[in-house]
Order: structure tokens, then sequence, then C-alpha cells
């Protein structure tokens, strides 16, 4: 086993730190150290948390990592790790990851382990590196992960493949928004959370959402939709600002995976999870296989011809295939 | 992939004003590096514990307060028992000559004081990652 490895195994966080920074860089050596500590994964919770920008996800996060860290007067006590992910500048190619400053009762906690990542372009609301992220997270022996997405809308959806638990969180006064959300990422809730409670229009913001989950309840139980099956999303409302309904929160987040371990779902989340996985490094080795200096220049050729319109892109592929 | 460059920029001590510190972050995020923001009143040991986990290559620290030379010396000492040292650290703020000249001598890659243009500190980060 290489060093690297070994030391992730044994809760070193500077080589925990180091691994994470080089599956972002996608240095070469990652996989064998992956293929040496997947067998010490599959243990944790992988919980996602997704909303609008300014729904307060950060903050959120805080309160809710600072809960199930078992502080103050609470038995259970758990390690936590957290990737929280910003924006890449599709400019400069830079970010300002900031979501420490949400965090920063939960920094320098033994417990805890935060890291911030930049989107690097992927369109998903998360980044590349963050499947294998949370993977050596789990190796490391943290039992949940948090993953907090950029500030998302309608089609980043990508947390939901990835979690096996989603929560939304969205806050009231964002009016339309919500509107134009139902047809995005409220159908990846498993726990939905209207935040900012203690606004006044939060009440509201509640019943709308409840009576939009009740419609859609409605129309599931005429189809065979087994993802949400027996599970009925609960609407919790919080107040990430004075700590309102954090309890709440936490104790629907641990019903769901109860819910998902007894009804086997658990297993059938983390298969489809990792059919992805499989189906994604496939399509990446064939090509890498491929994209060789030899059928470089080989595209190049029949690239003119494509662009004369001589030759068609589907009849190329095939030539180049062969 | 090429490696990016990851940056901490922090506050530590009591002082509120943090327009030096966004300021630079933004300038480094402008030129495509990636900026970890920790916002006001770190203690050493959260600066620390922040740079390990973000695995930075880079720490910025600006202070205000005049605590510098408490400060910064604990900064450096836990990067070095985390086995960071090779980080480079910089130190932004109302510094005097002397105590830029013995932060120098701890270790500390740069001092800027009121003034200074962000290309410089840009300029300084990318000379330091090219090493």
């Amino acid at each position: 086993m290489t060093d690297l490895a070994n030391k992730v195994l044994k809760g070193d966080r500077l080589a925990l730190s180091r691994l994470i920074t080089h599956i972002e860089n996608d240095f070469q050596d990652h996989h064998t150290i992956l293929d040496q500590l997947f067998p010490h994964t599959g243990k944790a919770h992988i919980i996602g948390v997704t909303g609008p920008s300014g729904s307060g996800k950060s903050t959120l996060v805080n309160r809710l990592a600072l809960n199930m860290v078992g502080g103050k007067n609470r038995k259970s006590s758990h390690k936590i790790g957290i990737i929280a992910v910003d924006p890449t500048s599709p400019f400069s190619g830079g970010a300002l990851l900031g979501d420490r400053v949400r965090m920063r009762d939960l920094t320098g906690n033994p417990d805890i382990f935060i890291r911030s990542m930049a989107s690097r372009g992927a369109l998903g609301g998360i980044a590349r590196a963050v499947d294998n992220t949370a993977l050596v997270m789990d190796a490391a022996g943290f039992e949940i992960i948090l993953i907090e997405t950029v500030g998302a809308g309608q089609s980043e959806v990508e947390i939901a493949r990835l979690a096996h638990t989603t929560i939304v969180v969205e806050a009231p006064g964002l009016g339309d928004d919500i509107q134009a959300a139902k047809a995005g990422i409220l159908e990846i809730a498993d726990v939905l959370v209207v935040n900012k409670s203690d606004k006044a229009a939060a009440d509201g913001t509640a019943q709308t959402l409840k009576a939009m989950l009740a419609a859609g309840e409605e129309l599931r139980a005429q189809s065979d939709d087994n993802l949400h099956t027996n599970w009925q999303v609960p609407v919790i409302k919080t107040s990430a600002l004075n700590g309102d309904g954090i309890d709440d929160l936490a104790a629907v987040v641990n019903a769901h995976r109860t819910f998902l371990q007894e009804g086997g779902e658990w297993k059938i989340r983390s298969t489809a999870r990792l059919r992805a996985l499989l189906e994604c490094l496939v399509r990446d080795s064939l090509y890498d296989a491929w994209n060789v200096p030899a059928n470089q220049v080989k595209m190049q050729k029949i690239l003119w011809l494509v662009a004369n319109h001589t030759c068609s892109p589907f009849q190329s592929v095939r030539d180049l295939l062969k | 992939m090429e490696k990016k460059i990851r940056i901490l920029i922090a506050k530590p001590g009591l002082d509120g004003h943090d327009r030096g510190a966004k300021v630079i972050a933004r300038a480094l995020r402008d030129a495509g590096m990636e900026v970890i923001y920790t916002g006001l009143r770190q203690t050493p040991e959260m600066i620390a514990s922040a740079a390990l986990q973000e695995d930075v290559d880079a720490v910025g620290l600006s202070i205000l307060s005049g605590a510098h030379m408490t400060l910064v010396p604990r900064v450096l000492k836990l990067l070095k028992d985390n086995g960071q040292d090779s980080v480079w650290v910089f130190v932004g703020g109302i510094i005097p000559e002397k105590d830029g000249k013995a932060l120098s001598k701890i270790g500390v890659r740069a001092v800027y004081g009121p003034g200074t243009s962000t290309t410089r500190v840009v300029e300084d980060v990318r000379a330091a990652a090219a090493e």
C-alpha cells in the first residue's frame, strides 16, 4: 500500500488534504491510491445540501454540522466531512471560495474537516472532484459527509445522483423563484427546508411547498416511480440565524438514513451511483486509449472532409474507430 | 489539468476592517487563482487549521490592529507544526519597517503596506508558485 493511502486511513489530515488536491488536479497516480482506499468505503452517509444562492445553505450546514458533531449536551458524536463548492469564474478561471465565512464555528473542531472546492467548469452544481473526494473522506473515517452545491436553480441536479439524502433549501421572499423551481431542484428533494423562518413570509412559503408536494404525491401514486417509494418528503422550517428547527432537521435526516437502510434503498442508491461512475470511467478510459498522436493526425485529416461537407461526422467516426 | 494556485486570505486578530483583504482576494481570483476567504476575527489556530484542510500554496494575512508581532509568528509556528513549512506566508497592513524586517527574518515572504498595487501581489504569488 502506498504511503499516502496508509496515512489517509490512519487519519492523517495533511495526507487527506494532499490527496484531495491530487484528485482535483487529476494527477496520474491518484487512481492507484483510490484502488487501495476503495475497500474501506461505503460506510458514510452522504448528504447533499442544495438551493438558490442566498437561501442560507452555508449557514445551515454550519448549524447542522454543529448539531450532528454532538456539540453541547449531545450524546452521539460523529466525524463530519464537508465539501463546499463555489463557482469558478468563466473568465479568469479563478474562484473566490467564501463558504468558510459562514462556517467559522466549525473551524478548528477536531471532528470536522472542511474542504472548499471550485466548480472548475462543471455544470451540474458540483465539481468533478466531488465524487472521489467524498470517497476518500469516507475511507478516512468520516461517518457523515455534507456536500454543499453552488447556488442552484433548475438544472443543477447532479447532487441527487451522489447523495443518499438530498436537502433542498428554499427561503421566503424569493417569490416567483419558488414557482420556477417547481420543475427543477424541488423534485430531487428528500427533505425540503424553508430557511429564514424568522421572517414573516416563511409560513406562506412552507404552505406553498407542501401543496406542491401533495400534488406530486397524488401523481406518483399512479405511477411506479420507485425512487421515492413510501418516503413522504417533509417540509422543515429552520432559522440558521437563531438555530430554530435545526434539531428537527437533524432528526429527519437521520430518519431518512434509517428509512433507506431498512427499506433496502441504501443499496439501490449506492449501486446506481457506482453504475454511473463506472459508465463515466469507461467513457473516459476509452477516449484516453484512443487519444494518441497517430489518431489525432487521422482526425485532423478527416476534419477537412467534414469541414467541406464531403463526409458526415457520423461516417468520420466510423472510419476513425475502424 | 494544470495545477491551480490555492491561497488562503485570512484576517487574524480583532480589527474589523476587511476591505483590504477583500480587494486582494478579488485581485487574486481575477488572476485565475482559487482564493479561500475566511472572514474576520480568526485565531492563528483557525487559520492554520483552514490552511491544512484546504492544502493551500500560500497564506495572506491582513492585519491592521498592530498585533502582527504576536499573531504572525504564531501562524508560522502552527503551519510548521502541521508539516506545512513550504507554504508562503505574506502579510498586508500597517506594519512598521523594523517589524517588517523582523517578520522577513522569521520566514514571511513579503510585507505589503498601504498603497501596494494588487498587480505586485499577484506577480509575487505567481513567482513564488513558479519556484
